[in-house]
């Protein structure tokens, strides 16, 4: 088992017929993950490149049997496309558009909070398990097949770990970027417990950052529910406070959210955090190594 | 996107959010024409620049002269004037260099009872807006937050219906409002809500907010950001926008769809992805260098965007070294080293220049540098880039 994807995992991807929806519909499916259509309202009936397009989340879901889609609608669009996945029952929703207004979002999380729906980013590289199934735009000849479940709230830095730890090898059960968005569906708490529970992971890696307070509450879960051996890291020790490093996340304001504290609140639980950038995944080595 | 207080105070009013009587002046003339238009014995002077702390704040040319003043006549408003306009104020927010003031607000004086502070952002927690209240006028809500924490009421609302008046009463009493500036707040606080949402702002800060002897609550002070991401619905507010109060290279910067900020060391980084990004400067930092930059070339940049990155990071003055740190996922590395080879003819590299690249592509982008004959240092993992771009200065 891993978490989110397995082999019962049918995909559609809407904003298919959009240059980037296109091409990672096409990048997923050759590597071996079912993308079973397509929605872009107005050019149902049509197929491009094999896949067949909707006009509906729900028509797709009717004739497909998707369970999952994979997002990449422009902005400005793109919450109310999430809104209709979750209508139409997708159980899984991979959000990989960045710049979507953040009042977007809150109508976003409104509508999902009495939703079986579960939300991946917004702004995110989307899920993969490796070898079963990759939802998103990750190269994935990076991720090797493994037991370490890997969250991130930034992208090329999960490439970055992912390598890292094939580089020593150790595999990766599942990988997921949340995305580094003030408003994010699945979060750190969330993955933290599908990890614990999940028998075919036995250590866990994540990836925070600057900004917010997600790790420092990540570290409270870890205390209390993972008895697994987690590592972290977080990115921008160095940056300076008041200025937003690209994610609209990554600020620090008035002293809190520093990498400083997050860091200190990871060690307190019992993580292994990486000194540097360089060191991720020989901390998961580290981490696995003390649990023994 | 941050606009200005007199801008702020426009967009408040025209949302029904009480302000004192203010008139915007761009010569020491028309400063003294507003102290006489807003006939009172009093009037205040505001330099008009996006850095907080103007009270405190004092000009590089004139050091007595203070960002904000009290005057007391047409000639004293004039006076200050001539020493503000064209003057470079240096607060505790604007950095050491100062900004240079074009604008002032000469604003109606006030009888003032209390003093308070009002903000509303968006909670990640709650995944809501939050209208956040202290007692505490005048203070950088931060230093509240940690000298006492108990003074800062909180109050999420919804992201549709905005504030209910309910909750601007129970924030209002809790405050120890009474009477009509009670009745004030229940207006006041639910028309800041509805601005915040109906503009798509990241933030909406009155300090102070102000209640006035007849129990009225007026902003004296606004701050207005707003998300970046919805600008395309508000096309007005782009007209608010003040390139001066902008570095020059992350202006550039944002207009190739760059996400650049300047700092100050001497190290250039050009990086894909915010995460990796920040890890890049740290890892300069942790081998001894410090960064001159921070640069996210984001996922799907072509030739010409990489191109202006490195001019971009060129053209800083301080740049002694750079380096290229790339994980190639949708961006290709073969993209990068093309734009690269490219700014040797189009940009010129007068400083070292060190390369690590991993990822999609990754064979072809090695091959085109070796073959380029080009002096260029290659890295082959993090910790390898960083300290022999580091090195490079020694």
């Amino acid at each position: 088992m891993s978490i989110l994807v397995d082999r019962e995992t049918r995909v559609i991807c809407q904003g298919i017929t959009g240059r980037a929806g296109l091409f990672h519909s096409q990048q997923c499916r050759e590597y071996g993950t079912p993308i079973v259509g397509g929605v872009t309202p107005g050019k149902g009936g049509t197929e491009i490149d094999g896949f067949a397009v909707f006009n509906t989340v729900q028509q797709a879901v009717e004739k497909t049997g998707a369970n999952a889609s994979l997002v990449f609608v422009p902005p400005p669009f793109c919450g109310d496309a999430i809104l209709e996945a979750a209508d139409a029952g997708i159980q899984l929703i991979v959000a990989i558009t960045e710049g979507i207004p953040v009042r977007d979002m809150i109508r976003v999380a409104d509508g999902l909070a009495n939703s079986e729906s579960r939300l991946v980013g917004p702004n995110c590289p989307g899920v993969i398990t490796p070898g079963i199934a990759k939802i998103g735009i990750m190269p994935g000849y990076i991720h090797q097949p493994g037991t370490v479940g890997l969250i991130s709230r930034s992208g090329t830095l999960t490439y970055e770990a992912a390598w890292q730890l094939g580089n020593i090898g150790l595999g990766q059960s599942t990988c997921v970027g949340i995305g580094g968005d003030p408003i994010i569906g699945t979060n750190f708490l969330d993955l933290l417990e599908l990890f614990q529970n999940d028998p075919e992971t036995e250590a866990i890696l994540m990836i925070g950052e600057i900004g917010g307070n997600a790790e420092e509450q990540a570290a409270d879960y870890i205390k209390q529910h993972v008895t697994k051996p987690v590592a972290g890291f977080i990115a921008g020790r160095t940056a300076p406070p008041g200025k937003r490093m690209g994610h609209a996340g990554a600020i620090i304001s008035g002293g809190s959210g520093t990498a400083a504290d997050k860091i200190s609140a990871l060690q307190a639980a019992g993580v292994v955090v990486a000194e540097s950038p360089a060191d991720m995944g020989a901390a998961v080595k580290r981490a696995i190594d003390q649990s023994k | 996107m941050k606009i200005h207080e007199y801008q702020a105070k426009q967009l408040l009013a025209a949302a029904k959010v009480a302000i004192p009587r203010g008139i915007v002046a761009k010569t020491p003339d028309e400063a003294a024409d507003a102290f006489h238009e807003l006939g009172g014995e009093i009037a205040v002077v505001k330099s008009q620049i996006h850095a907080g702390g103007r009270g405190k704040g004092r000009f590089k040319e004139h050091p007595d002269q203070a960002g904000v003043v009290l005057v007391r006549s047409a000639d004293e408003a004039r006076d200050n004037a001539s020493r503000m306009l064209g003057s470079t104020l240096v607060t505790i927010q604007s950095g050491p260099e100062g900004k240079q003031v074009n604008t002032l607000y000469v604003e109606a004086g006030l009888d003032i009872a209390r003093e308070l502070y009002l903000g509303v952002v968006v909670d990640r927690e709650t995944q809501g807006p939050v209208l956040i209240m202290s007692s505490e006028g005048g203070m950088e809500i931060e230093e509240v937050a940690q000298e006492s924490p108990e003074k800062i009421l909180s109050e999420p609302f919804d992201g549709e219906a905005g504030l209910f008046p309910y909750q601007a009463r129970k924030l209002a009493f809790a405050l120890g409002l009474d009477g009509p500036a009670a009745r004030s707040a229940e207006k006041f606080l639910p028309a800041v809500s509805r601005f915040f949402l109906d503009s798509d702002c990241s933030m909406t800060e009155v300090n102070p907010l102000v209640v006035s002897k007849a129990g009225e609550l007026l902003a004296l002070d606004a701050k207005v950001s707003f998300d970046d991401n919805a600008l395309y619905r508000h096309p007005s507010f782009l007209e608010l926008r003040d390139l001066n109060e902008e570095d020059e290279s992350e202006v550039r910067a944002g207009e190739a769809g760059l996400s650049y900020v300047n700092l100050d060391g001497n190290i250039g980084c050009l990086v894909n992805g915010a995460g990796l990004a920040m890890s890049t400067m740290d890892l300069i930092k942790l081998h001894g260098g410090e960064p001159a930059n921070f640069l996210d070339v984001g996922g799907g940049a072509n030739v010409d965007q990489v191109t202006e990155a490195f001019r971009i990071i060129l053209s800083d003055s301080n740049v002694k070294a750079v380096l290229v740190n790339i994980f190639g996922g949708i961006m290709k590395c073969d993209t990068i080293v093309e734009a690269l080879l490219g700014a040797y003819e189009k940009v010129g590299f007068n400083v070292p220049l060190v390369v690590r690249l991993e990822g999609t592509n990754v064979d072809l982008a090695r091959k085109m540098l070796s073959e380029s004959g080009r002096d260029i240092v290659t890295a082959t993992d993090l910790t390898d880039a960083a300290q022999k771009v580091v090195a490079t200065l020694n």
